[in-house]
């Protein structure tokens, strides 16, 4: 039996519906996980994405020719059965279940599986194939709970406001952004926003996602008027745009601030471990509650993860991609808001 | 243990000087004597020896964490850190144990007369009872591999400051052969014992880069020699006693054995800074023959016989037993002449010449040639300046030849260690011979972090081979590579060896076409090898 999504230069294509999944390069019908630039990326005829994710792309893309979908509704592309299932990843993102005469293919996109109290939960989906994302993919990566993670950003930001220090936090625009913002303890002082981070805040408020009230900082603003406020701006605003805070702690929220050398690297006075995607134990959780037997690793740790799965029985394959995982760079997420 | 992951955690959530000297200081305020002569001693490098190999500890440690070997040896080359990856890998512990630092070093140091067994034993019980970071610190110690981003310098000034002390004497003090079981916190920062340690040397004095020639004044105020390409030295000679330190801290003395013949020459009460060279019929050797006598903790006679050393004086420190270093180096060099001049014509030392030019423009002549006579290039030093410890500005500066330099291509590269683990950042370069590529040295410094993010994404796109970690790339990027010295080697397919080579510059205004080749870098092995 013919596979039900093939693997090709433009993207995850299939063939029976005749459409891409995340393509890269321009095709006729994309079918979109989430908002990210590089999985949402512009030239195609038409995009299909849940109510959720169109805004984000709407203000990313701008006047495009888009399909909306709700989680768990079914529709029918050519010879193909779609739906969309939530990832966990960022508000709307999904997996996408494709369905071709019984055979049951998911692409997960990029995703998370713990909760983190403001993108729709993860669901397994029960399939034939799965293709997961591998960002996190090695056993090094373990996440502490959000909760914890948001005690001790509370501590930090605490600490500077009583020295009279701003506290400057790093994350992406989408997603990683608002996620903190809702996680914080907003009681401890003001909050202002970068433009990039406070434009999608926008078009979530717009959408009915609740966040906390922030303040846009832009060249009228004097920060003297917002002692011992947060900062949150995405991580190419360290240095040079958060100058004008006067004295400051740094500090970068991502799944890679596990590693002590790459928090050292970062020059971040603090990181965070916080991360959109999977560590090691989510990753192995989805795959298994998926029940599939063919797996295929894409973005990340590829070789490794793929390797370990063979181990444990799957018929597991790598896949290359063009799809970045969680950049420490940012470039393209920042991107996103803009 | 948890003052002291309180301690490393907040200096190493930290760039900032001051903020690790107040951490520092608050824990030697604080901690008990034993803990902090345990704090001085791992600051200082006098670590406790590994207790269990890494071998065993990698097996463990995927066995703790029911992942395959080889899994574990993936993940380790991304951390970049053995002890890390361990704490990283292993589930949360179960329980919770605080104890001192003395404990875990002295658990530590009980492992080395233990069993297999009953090692595997303790050290899964001690991971199951520690926090991530705690069992950081804790592998740390094992593997005998404890090192922080703090220098001696600045867990000295701390010190000082709690201890209400002057950095210099305390410098002095932490110097020389002690270990915390050798000697008490009270006995080592807080006694004054003038016999304590005749083999103690003095803090060394490092120049900083030549900046601006212009701002030097006359140049009759200063004395100006070779900078040497040897081992930088500190000979002490006290109550008959002979030792001889690197700049590292270093005991050297067994090293060097034919250096002990000076001590039947000076005065007792002599301390001599000087370079230590490998010199055979009144000239230098290449650096490659006193390469061959580092690696040797003992020396075979032949070697002897073939890589002689000699020490190059530079200055004196101490005259008759008497700290000098206060006086003018005018006043030093006198002394020290003296007591080069009343050594026999074949003893193993000769004055570091004062080249005395007469003008800058000569001093630069002079620079100039310096690679020739097998010289890093020119040390100016103040005539009325005191000996200081440490990285000093002002008095000492040293005057580098340009480094030699090379185009080549880039054709393999590999992901960093550490900081860099997620760039590529380790590359190897190129010649051109006829139309072939033969790889001739690696590199990995030198670019920014920006550049090497750049290179990172561009290797992703255009990797045509994988070795293992190693990318072959599709050869595209020109750099220039700089270094100080070119040396034969028959174990590399170019047939030559660098020292120090790293990038100085992306050319990407060259050509593939334009890099050098093979003849080219023959043509300087020639010259200077
Ligand atoms: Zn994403
Ligand atoms: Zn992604």
């Amino acid at each position: 039996m013919a596979d039900v999504l093939t693997f090709t230069d433009r993207g995850i294509y299939c063939p029976a519906g005749d459409f891409y999944i995340d393509p890269w390069r321009p095709v006729e019908r994309a079918l979109i996980t989430h908002g990210h630039a590089d999985h949402a990326r512009w030239g195609h005829q038409r995009y299909l994405a849940t109510k959720a994710a169109a805004p984000v792309m709407r203000h990313r893309l701008g006047d495009i020719t888009l399909d909306t979908i709700d989680y768990g509704d079914t529709m029918q592309i050519g010879g193909a059965k779609v739906s969309y299932h939530p990832a966990g990843h960022v508000p709307g993102s999904a997996q996408i279940r494709v369905e071709v005469k019984g055979q049951i293919w998911v692409a997960s996109g990029d995703y998370k599986t713990t909760d983190d109290g403001f993108s729709e939960p993860f669901e397994p989906v029960r399939c034939h194939a799965f293709i997961t994302e591998s960002t996190f993919g090695l056993p090094v990566f373990k996440w502490t709970p959000q909760d914890a993670v948001a005690d001790q950003i509370n501590t930090w930001w605490a600490a500077n406001a009583a020295d009279g220090r701003a506290s400057v936090l790093g994350a992406y625009a989408l997603g990683k952004a608002q996620r903190l913002l809702t996680a914080i303890d907003q009681t401890i002082g003001p909050i202002l926003t970068h433009g990039a981070v406070e434009n999608t805040n926008e078009v979530l408020r717009a959408q009915g996602l609740e966040l906390p009230q922030t303040i846009r900082v832009n060249a009228d603003l004097n920060p003297k008027d917002h002692p011992g406020a947060l900062i949150v701006c995405p991580p190419s605003g360290f240095g040079g745009w958060s100058k004008r805070f006067g004295p400051q702690s740094t500090a970068f929220a991502s799944g890679w601030m596990a590693m002590r050398g790459v928090r050292r690297r970062r020059a971040a006075d603090r990181g965070f471990v916080l991360s959109d995607h999977a560590d090691w134990q989510g990753l192995n959780d989805a795959i298994r509650a998926t029940g599939a037997e063919r797996v295929f690793v894409t973005h990340g740790y590829t070789s490794q993860f793929t390797r370990w799965l063979r181990d444990q029985g799957y018929d597991a394959h790598v896949v290359s991609t063009e799809y970045e995982g969680e950049t420490l760079d940012a470039a393209s997420e920042d991107g996103a808001a803009q | 243990m948890k003052d002291f992951v309180t301690l490393f955690t907040a200096m190493d959530q930290t760039t900032k000087t001051t903020v690790k000297t107040a951490a520092l200081t608050a824990y030697f305020q604080t901690a008990s004597d034993t803990d902090k002569l345990w704090c001085i001693a791992l600051f200082s490098g006098r670590r406790p020896k590994r207790s269990v190999t890494t071998t065993l500890l990698r097996e463990w440690a995927a066995e703790v964490a029911g992942i395959p070997l080889w899994l574990f040896e993936e993940c380790y080359p991304i951390v970049g850190d053995l002890a890390e990856t361990i704490a990283l890998v292993l589930p949360p512990a179960k329980s919770h144990e605080d104890q001192t630092l003395t404990h875990w070093i002295d658990v530590t140091k009980s492992l080395r007369s233990m069993e297999e067994g009953e090692k595997k034993e303790t050290v899964l019980a001690v991971w199951d009872r520690l926090s991530t970071t705690e069992r950081f610190l804790f592998n740390k110690l094992i593997t005998g591999g404890f090192r922080v981003g703090v220098s001696t310098k600045l867990m000295t000034r701390a010190l000082a400051r709690a201890t209400d002390q002057d950095e210099a004497a305390l410098t002095h003090k932490l110097m020389g052969q002690w270990t915390p079981e050798t000697t008490s916190f009270e006995a080592l920062i807080l006694t004054d014992d003038p016999m304590a340690d005749l083999s103690r040397p003095y803090p060394f004095y490092l120049a900083y880069q030549m900046e601006n020639l212009d701002e030097l004044g006359a140049i009759t105020h200063w004395n100006i020699e070779y900078k040497w390409d040897g081992i930088r030295g500190q000979m002490i000679l006290r109550e008959g006693q002979f030792h001889l330190w690197s700049r590292g801290e270093d005991l050297m003395t067994d090293r060097f054995p034919e250096l002990h013949r000076l001590a039947d020459f000076m005065p007792q009460g002599t301390v001599i800074d000087g370079e230590v060279l490998a010199w055979k019929d009144d000239a230098p050797l290449p650096f490659n023959a006193l390469q061959k006598r580092l690696g040797r903790k003992t020396v075979p006679k032949k070697l002897l016989a073939e890589a002689p050393v000699i020490l190059h004086a530079y200055d004196l420190l101490e005259l008759d037993g008497i700290d000098i270093r206060e006086k003018d180096l005018k006043f030093r060099r006198e002394a020290l002449e003296t007591i080069v001049a009343s050594c026999p014509a074949d003893a193993p030392i000769k004055l570091s010449e004062n080249l005395a030019p007469a003008s800058w423009d000569h001093a630069a002549s002079l620079r100039d040639v310096s690679r020739e006579n097998h010289a890093e290039g020119l040390m100016l030093k103040r005539l009325d300046s005191p000996y200081l410890a440490g990285r000093k500005k002002g008095d000492w500066w040293k005057w580098k030849v340009d480094p030699l330099t090379i185009d080549a291509v880039m054709i393999y590269a590999q992901a960093g260690h550490g900081r860099r683990a997620n760039l590529f950042t380790d590359y190897t370069f190129a010649v051109w011979n006829g139309n072939d590529l033969v790889p001739f040295t690696k590199a990995y410094s030198g670019l920014t972090d920006a550049e090497f993010r750049k290179i990172t994404a561009w290797v992703k796109k255009n990797t045509i081979q994988r070795f293992g970690p190693v990318r072959q790339v599709s050869p595209e990027h020109v750099f220039e590579i700089a270094f100080e010295g070119i040396q034969e080697s028959p174990r590399h397919k170019s047939g030559v060896a660098l020292r120090f080579p790293r990038m100085s510059r992306w050319r990407h205004d060259k050509p593939l076409q334009e890099a050098n080749t093979l003849d080219d870098l023959k043509q300087m092995l020639a010259q200077y090898g």
